[in-house]
C-alpha cells in the first residue's frame, strides 16, 4: 500500500499525543508499519502542537511535505488554518469548531480571523466541521473531544472501527473507558463526506 | 517476535534493558529525558537522576569501571557540562560498556542553541554511533556496548529530536544475562595523573586506528546502490530516512552508522561506483568536511541548509528542484502561538512584580526562560543552566566597578539551581555581590515533564528519598539575608525585593515557593470569574498573560474551563472585580 500522510494540529493540552497514540497503535495492530513525530517541551505550553503519522507498507521519513497529507485532522480552527499548506489538494480537512485565542488575542494584540471556516470552505472540496467540544460534552467529558475527533477520522480514512475500540480500552484509562468509546462512536457517525 | 511502537528514546531504554545495562544515570533535557524515565522502569537497571550531566557521567564511569554496562544520557548542551570527564574517559577506556547518549536538537524546539554535538567524537577522540529510526536505536545499543568493550573506550551514542521523538515499529528481544565483569585496581589505566596519562595517550592513537578498521566492516556502514550510479549520496541519522523518502532506489545511498571514525576505504569504493557524491547531513558539515580532507570531491553544504532542520521537503527542493505542489495558504500572516506559561503557573506572580523594578534581571533555562515574552518581559538574558546568578554577578561588578548604580536580580528554578547555580551562588558570596537572587521553587524539573531531582524528596523510580534542604544550602554557603515567600502572594514578593534592594551586606535569596500548578495534588483549587458590574474595563488583568483571562467584548472574562483559582489576578485588580465562583 502506498503510504498515507496524517497531519494533526492543536493546541499543548487538547490531547493530541493521546490521540496520536490510539490511531498509531490502531494501525500497528492491523500491520501496518507506522511512523510518528511529535512534539515534546518548552513546545508544548500552550503552544501551536503538532503530530505527524505516516503508514503504509515501508514508511522512511517521519515528517510529512506540503501539499502531501492525505487528511489534515485540526483540533483548533486558527491551527487549521496555519498548517493547512500541508493539505494535499485531493486531502480531506477534519476541523474542530473551536476557537481558542492565542495570548496575543487574548491581550488584543493581533485578531483571531472571523472567516477561517467559511474561507476553508472556498478551496478546500472535501471538509468536514465537527463541534467536538459540544459533542464531548453530551458523552459527559469534555476532555474527550480528542476521541470525537478521532472517530471521525476513522470513518473518512475507511479504517475498521473495532481496531480503534479494542485500542481505547487499553490505553484509556479504566473510569474514562466508555466515554471515550462514545465519544469515538459519535465522531465515527459524522465522518461521512 | 513481540513488536512494540516506541519513541526512539523509549527503544533506547529497550536497548539498555536487552543488553543488559545495570546501571543508568541522568540528568532531564528534552529532547533525551524520556530515556531515563523509561530506563526507570525496569527494575533490573539501576537508575537515577543525577543534579546535573557531569554528574551523572562521573557516576557511569565509575559504574563502568567497577564492571557494569552502563549508560547517561542528556541534551545536547548538557554535553557540554560534562566535557570534563568526557575527554579524560577516552584515555582512561572502560571496563563495563560505557554509552554516552546526546540527543541534539537540530531547530531548537526546546533549547537555546543546536550545537551538532558529533564534532565532540573526533574532538575527545572517541568512536559513535548515529541511529536513524527507533529499531536502529534499540539495536545499536547492543553493538555500542559490544564495540565500548571490544575497545576499551566510552562511546558516543548521537540521536536528534526526529530520532528521539518519532515512534517506529521494533521488533523486541529477551534480557541477555551477562556477568558483571571483574574489577581488579589499575592506577596506570584509571588513574590519570600525567605519567599515566601520556602512556594511555599513545593506545589511544592506536585504538582509534583499530577502530577505523572496524568501522570498514560494521555491517550498519552499508553501500545501497540503486538504479542509477550517477548521483550517489552519503548520509547518516535521520536525513537517510528523507533521503529514502526522496528518492527511494533512484540514486545510491552510503548510509553511515558508525560516524566515528569514518570508513575511508569504504568511502573510496562507493565513490569509485558513482559520478557525483552529495552528502546530505543535518548542521554542521561534519562527514563533509572530513570525506573532503580524505581526498574525495563532494557536495555538500553548498546545497544543503546547514542551519535548523532538514526534512524531505527541503530536500526535494535542494537535490531535485521540485517545490511543493499547488498547497492552499489562506492567510499571509496568522496570529502566532509561541508557548506560555499555565494558567495557575507561580511563575506569572513573580514575573509581574520584577517588571514592575527596574532592574536588570538575568535568568536561567526553564519554563520560567517565558517570563522573556510580552506581556511579562521581565529578563533582560538568558545563557545556559546556572548562568543567571554567575551573570548576575557579573553584571553587578560591572556596574560597581564602573561607578554605575543599578538593581541587579537574578531567577533560576529550583532544580536548575542543584544543577550549576550552587557554585555560582558561592562566588557571589565570596565576592560579596549585591546582587538579588529570587529561586522560584516549584519543587520539580516541570519544563521536561515533571522529573524528580535531589530536592523533590523522591528518586528517578518514584521511591522516597532524602531531600536537599535549599534553605541548608544557602545558611552553609554563607547567605545571610534569605526570604521564603509564597509565588502566589504578590505584595509579599514585592515586599522582599524592595526589602533586598536594601541590604547591600552581600547576596539576597527570595525563595519564592509553589507547587507547578501542573502536579496532581498539589495545584490550587478553585475557580474566579469577573464581576461585570464591578469591571471597569481597564484590562490591567491582562497584563499577567494568563491563558484564561480573555479579551470579551470591551471588557474581559475567565474562561472557566481553563481558570484553576490561583487567585493571582484578584491581587492585580484594582478594583476587586475579581470574585471567587467555586471551589473546584
Amino acid at each position: 500500500m502506498a503510504v498515507k500522510s496524517i497531519f494533526i494540529s492543536g493546541v499543548g493540552g487538547q490531547g493530541t499525543i493521546l490521540a496520536g497514540k490510539v490511531i498509531t497503535t490502531a494501525l500497528v495492530n492491523l500491520g501496518y508499519d507506522v511512523k510518528m513525530s511529535e512534539v515534546h517541551g518548552m513546545a508544548q505550553r500552550g503552544g501551536s502542537v503538532i503530530t505527524q503519522i505516516r503508514y503504509g507498507d515501508r514508511v522512511y521519513s517521519p515528517l510529512i511535505e506540503k501539499g502531501r497529507a492525505d487528511v489534515l485532522l485540526a483540533f483548533e480552527k486558527l491551527e487549521a488554518a496555519r498548517y493547512v499548506e500541508y493539505l494535499s489538494p485531493e486531502g480531506t480537512l477534519i476541523v474542530n469548531d473551536l476557537e481558542m485565542p492565542p495570548a496575543s488575542v487574548l491581550v488584543g494584540k493581533e485578531e483571531y480571523p472571523a472567516d477561517i471556516v467559511e474561507r476553508l470552505k472556498e478551496e478546500i472540496r472535501n471538509m468536514i466541521v465537527v463541534d467536538a467540544v459540544g459533542v464531548a460534552k453530551e458523552c459527559g467529558e469534555i476532555r474527550a473531544q480528542n476521541m470525537v475527533l478521532v472517530g471521525v477520522l476513522a470513518r473518512v480514512m475507511d479504517w475498521p472501527k473495532d481496531a480503534f475500540v479494542e485500542v481505547i480500552r487499553d490505553v484509556v484509562p479504566a473510569k474514562y473507558v466508555d466515554v471515550n468509546i462514545s465519544a469515538f462512536e459519535r465522531g465515527w457517525d459524522m465522518g461521512m463526506l | 517476535m513481540k513488536k512494540a511502537f516506541l519513541t526512539g528514546n523509549e527503544a533506547i531504554a529497550r536497548g539498555a534493558y536487552e543488553y543488559a545495562v545495570s546501571f543508568a544515570s541522568a540528568y532531564p533535557g528534552t529532547p533525551s529525558t524520556e530515556i531515563l524515565e523509561n530506563i526507570s522502569k525496569y527494575p533490573e537497571i539501576y537508575a537515577e537522576w543525577a543534579p546535573n550531566e557531569k554528574v551523572a557521567l562521573e557516576a557511569a564511569a565509575g559504574a563502568s569501571m567497577a564492571g557494569a554496562r552502563a549508560i547517561v544520557s542528556m541534551k545536547h548542551v548538557g554535553l557540554n557540562v560534562a566535557a570534563d570527564p568526557l575527554f579524560t574517559l577516552a584515555y582512561t577506556g572502560v571496563n563495563g560498556g560505557l554509552v554516552i547518549v546526546t540527543a541534539d536538537d537540530p531547530g531548537m524546539h526546546s533549547s537555546q542553541n543546536e550545537q551538532d554535538n558529533r564534532n565532540f567524537a573526533p574532538f575527545a577522540k572517541i568512536p559513535m554511533l548515529e541511529p536513524s529510526d527507533s529499531q536502529e536505536a534499540k539495536d545499536l545499543i547492543g553493538e555500542a556496548l559490544k564495540i565500548s568493550e571490544m575497545f576499551d573506550t566510552p562511546i558516543l551514542f548521537r540521536t536528534t529530536t526526529r530520532v528521539s521523538h518519532s515512534r517506529s515499529v521494533v521488533q523486541l528481544g529477551e534480557r541477555k544475562s551477562l556477568e558483571m565483569k571483574p574489577y581488579s585496581k589499575n592506577p596506570e589505566k584509571f588513574a590519570m595523573i600525567p605519567g599515566f596519562a601520556r602512556k594511555r595517550r599513545l593506545n589511544l592513537k592506536d585504538r582509534l586506528a583499530a577502530l577505523e578498521d572496524y568501522s570498514e566492516q560494521f555491517p550498519y556502514n552499508r553501500i545501497e546502490l540503486g538504479k542509477n550510479y550517477e548521483v550517489g549520496i552519503i548520509t547518516s541519522g535521520i536525513s537517510y530516512q528523507y533521503v529514502k523518502e526522496v528518492f527511494g532506489d533512484e540514486v545510491s545511498v552510503l548510509k553511515l552508522t558508525m560516524t566515528f571514525p569514518l570508513p575511508k576505504k569504504l568511502i573510496a569504493a562507493f565513490a569509485e561506483k558513482v559520478k557525483e557524491i552529495y552528502v546530505v547531513e543535518e548542521l554542521d558539515p561534519y562527514l563533509e568536511n572530513q570525506i573532503k580532507a580524505m581526498g574525495f570531491k563532494v557536495k555538500g553544504k553548498e546545497v544543503i541548509p546547514e542551519i535548523g532542520e532538514l526534512s524531505p521537503e527541503i530536500l526535494r527542493e535542494k537535490l531535485k528542484g521540485e517545490k511543493p505542489g499547488i498547497t492552499f495558504k489562506p492567510y499571509a500572516q496568522l496570529p502566532s502561538r509561541p508557548p506560555v506559561l499555565c494558567p495557575g503557573c507561580p511563575h506569572r506572580g513573580v514575573f509581574y512584580v520584577l517588571k514592575k523594578m527596574k532592574a536588570v534581571v538575568t535568568s536561567d533555562i526553564g519554563c520560567y526562560s517565558l517570563g522573556v515574552l510580552p506581556p511579562l518581559e521581565s529578563i533582560d538574558s538568558i545563557l545556559c543552566m546556572g548562568a543567571s546568578i554567575s551573570m548576575g554577578h557579573g553584571f553587578k561588578k560591572a556596574f560597581e566597578a564602573n561607578g554605575k548604580n543599578a538593581t541587579v536580580i537574578t531567577v533560576i528554578g529550583d532544580s536548575t539551581f542543584l544543577h550549576s547555580g550552587i557554585t555560582s551562588l558561592m562566588d557571589a558570596v565570596y565576592n560579596r555581590s549585591n546582587t538579588i537572587n529570587i529561586i522560584v521553587d516549584n519543587s520539580i524539573t516541570a519544563m521536561t515533564g515533571h522529573q524528580h531531582h535531589p530536592g523533590t524528596g523522591y528518586n528517578a523510580k518514584e521511591e522516597p528519598a532524602p531531600a536537599v534542604s535549599l534553605e541548608a544550602i544557602y545558611r552553609a554557603l554563607g547567605v545571610e539575608n534569605v526570604v521564603v515567600v509564597d509565588s502566589y502572594d504578590l505584595k509579599a514578593v514585592e515586599n522582599a525585593v524592595k526589602d533586598a534592594m536594601k541590604y547591600k551586606d552581600g547576596p539576597s535569596v527570595i525563595i519564592a515557593r509553589r507547587a507547578c500548578a501542573l502536579l496532581k495534588g498539589k495545584g490550587p483549587k478553585g475557580l474566579y470569574a469577573v464581576n461585570e458590574e464591578k469591571c471597569r474595563k481597564c484590562k490591567i488583568c491582562l497584563r499577567l498573560g494568563c491563558p484564561a483571562i480573555q479579551v470579551k467584548g470591551d471588557g474581559v472574562f475567565i474562561n472557566p474551563l481553563s481558570c484553576v483559582g490561583c487567585a493571582v489576578c484578584v491581587q492585580v485588580c484594582p478594583f476587586g472585580a475579581i470574585e471567587k465562583a467555586g471551589d473546584e
